[in-house]
């Protein structure tokens, strides 16, 4: 704030504070009389009249009170202008106090459980606990209380990873988040190719479907399919491709639903949380994801 | 000296007397705030939202979307673990009006940018109780139906530059085109995944 605006915002409090005082004085009568007087103020509405008694002591004192209460907030605090306060305070002092307070209360909890591996703190209640608290806070809105999905948003309990289940690959999504990408083939495959593919993914994991049909795809899932879903249709990891042989399905596995994602492509986002989410925490978070598929 | 009588029995002397004295705060506490760079400057590298993503701020306000949201977070560590750093001033500057909302019945939205995915967001919109079974948001589907024609957009935006916002005349240009089409969802969704996504300052956690 410039000196013009700061001495702008002193004046005009500090003169607020000793005009309300003045006006409070000025106008005062002298000491209380012993008893209450009959001299009125003057005049007369409707034959009601007002007594002139002086303001109460007690009243009078306490507005005093409040006026030195207001000078030495405003000696302790920063509220004139440019003057910090005698004890420095500011709220985002007051919020890394409080940061520092937590980091030095918390951390040895953490750091308790960062020295344990994941494979550990599956033996470990009070860990998982926490990891259990961090999911349901942070995760859950989207996978489900205890990680059981939603459509279009993997079931985290049922060991099938799109992007591995291992400690590694948990971490990586959490941290840096992960961008499915599965093309529209619509164009490329036309109405009779996207229902001849259906049948294809329908006969790799084993359901009902239209051998016929199914044939008459198998060149061009070799040629547009493969490469991320692999020839035998076991999906990989590294392109977060799913596994089309084990009859679990992200958006659907009836025949309208998959041919609705050949048709028009898939692009499932996981957000990174490496902004809202420290490294320990986020390794409680791996941990307790894996304790989901345990059994 | 003005006798108590005089200002009792003139109620336009009596008006004057109380405006000077109730614009004292006024004067002391807001004007002062036009003339601070914290408050007045945005913060480094900050950029101005997109044609579609300031429909969807008018229609998060025509829903009153600030009624039951905050976009203000707090120094409180509370706040801070949950929505990530707080708010400041800086990051508000080409806001017209703020929305920052004065009751919480959902969650703060200052940082919900990039925190779901485009299609949770949608999922949500549509029917709240689809992905959080216990929410008592309202389900928003006609924005699904209503399509946008952004006749108004690149006005809205040249408003807006005259309040000081930096829109160039080339994303004015482009305004109507980038909006025309479009989904009030997908401008809805645009905006919410920008909010605290409009500069990089605090991403670091």
């Amino acid at each position: 704030m410039s000196a013009f605006w700061s001495a702008w915002v002193t004046v005009l409090t500090l003169g607020v504070i000793f005009g309300c005082l003045w006006l409070l004085l000025a106008t005062r009568k002298g000491e209380p009389h012993k008893g209450l007087t009959e001299e009125t103020v003057g005049h007369s509405f409707d034959g009601i009249e007002e007594l002139d008694n002086p303001m109460p002591k007690w009243w009078l004192q306490m507005f005093i009170v409040t006026v030195v209460f207001g000078l030495v907030y405003l000696l302790l605090y920063p509220g004139l202008g440019n003057f910090k306060g005698l004890l420095g305070w500011t709220s985002a002092g007051q919020w890394e106090e409080e940061m520092a307070y937590a980091e030095q209360h918390y951390a040895p909890v953490f750091q308790r459980f960062a020295e344990l591996s994941v494979e550990e703190l599956q033996d470990n209640p009070e860990g998982l606990q926490v990891g259990q608290r961090l999911f349901a806070n942070n995760c859950s809105v989207c996978h489900g209380v205890g990680g059981v999905g939603f459509h279009g948003f993997p079931n985290l309990s049922n060991n099938d990873w799109l992007w591995g289940g291992s400690e590694d690959a948990i971490k990586h999504s959490i941290y840096h988040g992960r961008n499915g990408a599965m093309p529209a083939w619509a164009d490329v495959l036309g109405e009779d190719g996207i229902r001849d593919m259906t049948h294809y993914v329908l006969a790799l994991s084993n359901r009902e479907h239209d051998a016929e049909s199914a044939e008459r795809a198998q060149p061009q899932y070799a040629s547009l399919c493969a490469a991320c879903h692999m020839p035998d249709g076991t999906g990989m990891y590294a392109l977060g491709a799913p596994d089309l042989t084990n009859d679990i399905w992200l958006y659907g596995g009836s025949f309208e639903q998959i041919a609705h994602t050949l048709r028009h492509g898939r692009f499932g986002v996981m957000p990174a949380f490496s902004s809202l989410l420290s490294e320990d925490q986020i390794h409680l978070v791996t941990a307790y994801v894996m304790s989901l598929n345990n059994d | 000296m003005i006798k108590h009588e005089t200002i009792e029995k003139n109620a336009g002397l009596m008006a004057v007397l109380i405006i000077i004295v109730i614009s004292a705060g006024g004067l002391a506490e807001i004007v002062p705030l036009f003339f601070k760079d914290s408050t007045t400057q945005p913060i480094e590298n900050m950029r101005t939202y997109t044609a579609l993503e300031l429909e969807g701020r008018d229609i998060y306000i025509r829903e009153g979307c600030h009624v039951c949201h905050t976009q203000m977070i707090r120094p409180f560590r509370a706040e801070t673990e949950r929505y990530g750093h707080f708010s400041t001033a800086n990051e508000h500057v080409w806001e017209h009006p703020f929305l920052w909302g004065s009751k919480r019945t959902g969650p703060d939205l200052a940082r919900v940018g990039g925190r779901y995915s485009d299609d949770w967001q949608r999922a949500h919109l549509y029917n709240p109780r689809d992905v959080v079974p216990t929410s008592k948001m309202p389900s928003y589907p006609w924005l699904f139906d209503n399509v946008l024609t952004g006749d108004q957009t690149a006005r809205k935006m040249e408003v807006l530059r005259t309040l000081g916002v930096p829109y160039t005349d080339e994303q004015i240009a482009t305004a109507q085109e980038d909006v025309r089409g479009r989904t009030e969802v997908d401008a809805v969704v645009a905006y919410l995944q920008a909010l605290g996504r409009t500069h990089t300052n605090y991403d670091v956690r």
